[in-house]
């Protein structure tokens, strides 16, 4: 379909979501896997403000280096990785067809 | 005791501005909110972001809307619990509420309005095995009181100014050994406080320990020491505290248990008047839901608007009351 791309989510669980996801509607990671009704809390709406959802890049797409606001949050967040993002500094669009992320564990 | 009209839990934008509405009704309110200062996540989270989507400010910086809030919540003269959170309620023979704060504080009102946002903001808690079993007992989230470290071994988390101010606190003759874990070596902490404590770990006055976290505790019945990850594997290293400071995050807590219909975290509440299952308690803002629910501040003002219309025929069942202008009759405070 066009402006569509599939993504991979896997839940804490361990379960693979695949999910299309569009690219003409200004969405991010978070946003997406919250249209999905995945947990993924997004807390502050997208400013990279709470850590909230934080996730994995499980496959080897090239993103963007993460900003600093983006670094300072994860710093607030557990578990992490070398491949740690905040979904809701990842943009949807072509580049990322095929990009499979994993949820990271939450706090209480 | 503290008395009022409307009882509103949670001081952001939607319980400010219920303040405003009931006022003009001649409704008194007063706040309780969990943070030490009001406007919610807008204070807390997000003062200097900008907002755009309230009606007929092209631009609005968080903060400033809580102060203008504010302004237009004094007239009616606001009581505010500030710092404690609602913990119980319980209803009185003549069909009041007494509503209770961690602290003890007791607060009795005919209306309860929960304006609680995303819930009450509480220290985030990292996911480590057993860390509820050592809480009081050598783990702790806040420092309270700097005298309790006296003499101990201290292992603090985290890297922004708390974690900084309490290293660099806690390292000048207090505490026998601080040691400060850090999941990468920069920091987002004010540059001043970031510089000692770089030269306190170069003096060997702390452990920075950085490119690390700590993924486990051990102990008899309390905390001896913690298991920090580092790439080149896990340490244990010995302690009588650890102090992990991530930031706040808010949650629904105490209030989820008051009997209310909840669904997904949220209040389910009548459209009508916002009104929950329990006659009396309404419910406003980010905190509840319905058909079509959009956690949106304008939306949050309307619904506050609305609900107190319905307080007031809680409170007055045999008074009329005609919409008046604000434009025709000006605002009469308290």
């Amino acid at each position: 379909m066009e402006n569509t791309i599939n993504i991979t989510v896997i839940d804490r669980e361990g379960t693979s979501h695949d999910l299309e996801a569009p690219t003409d509607m200004n969405m991010n990671m978070m946003e997406l896997c919250k249209s999905a009704e995945l947990p993924v809390e997004g807390t502050c709406g997208g400013m990279a403000m709470c850590a909230s959802c934080h996730m994995y890049i499980e496959s080897d797409h090239e993103l963007h280096e993460a900003s600093e606001d983006e670094e300072n949050m994860l710093d607030q967040a557990f578990f992490v990785e070398g491949n740690s993002r905040l979904g809701c500094q990842i943009h949807l669009a072509d580049d990322l067809d095929g990009l499979v992320v994993r949820l990271a564990p939450v706090g209480e | 005791m503290i008395e009022t009209d409307i009882l509103i839990i949670g001081a952001g934008p939607c319980g400010l501005f219920t303040v405003f509405e009931a006022g003009l009704l001649k409704l008194r309110c007063h706040l309780i909110d969990a943070l030490p200062q009001a406007g919610g996540q807008c204070a807390e989270i997000y003062p200097k972001k900008p907002i755009f989507d309230i009606p007929a400010f092209p631009e609005v910086l968080a903060g400033d809307l809580v102060d203008n809030l504010m302004a237009q919540a004094a007239p009616f003269k606001p009581g505010f619990t500030l710092g404690e959170r609602a913990e119980t309620i319980e209803k009185t023979d003549d069909d009041k509420f007494i509503v209770t704060t961690n602290r003890g504080t007791k607060h009795i009102a005919p209306v309860v309005a929960i304006a609680g946002g995303l819930g009450s903001f509480e220290p985030r808690k990292p996911p480590v095995e057993n860390l509820a079993n050592y809480e009081d007992h050598g783990v702790e989230y806040i420092i309270k009181d700097p005298n309790f470290y006296r003499g101990k071994k201290v292992v603090i988390s985290g890297g922004g100014d708390s974690a900084l101010d309490w290293t660099n606190f806690l390292a000048d003759g207090i505490a026998a050994e601080v040691s400060l874990v850090h999941r990468r070596s920069s920091f987002r902490g004010h540059p001043d406080s970031v510089q000692k404590v770089i030269d306190l770990a170069e003096a060997g006055k702390i452990n920075l320990i950085t490119d690390a976290e700590v993924v486990g505790i051990g102990g008899d019945g309390k905390v001896e020491h913690v298991e920090i990850k580092k790439k080149e594997g896990i340490t244990k290293v010995e302690c009588d505290h650890w102090v992990p400071l991530f930031g706040l995050s808010p949650k629904l807590g105490p209030i989820g248990e008051w009997g209310l219909e909840i669904e997904k975290n949220a209040i389910v509440v009548d459209t009508f008047d916002y009104a929950t299952n329990i006659p009396g308690i309404y419910a406003i803002g980010d905190v509840n839901t319905y058909p079509g629910k959009l956690k949106l501040i304008l939306c949050g003002f309307h619904e506050a608007t609305l609900m107190v219309q319905s307080a007031f025929k809680r409170i007055y069942p045999d008074k009329n009351y005609v919409l008046k202008y604000t434009t025709v009759n000006g605002v009469n405070g308290f």
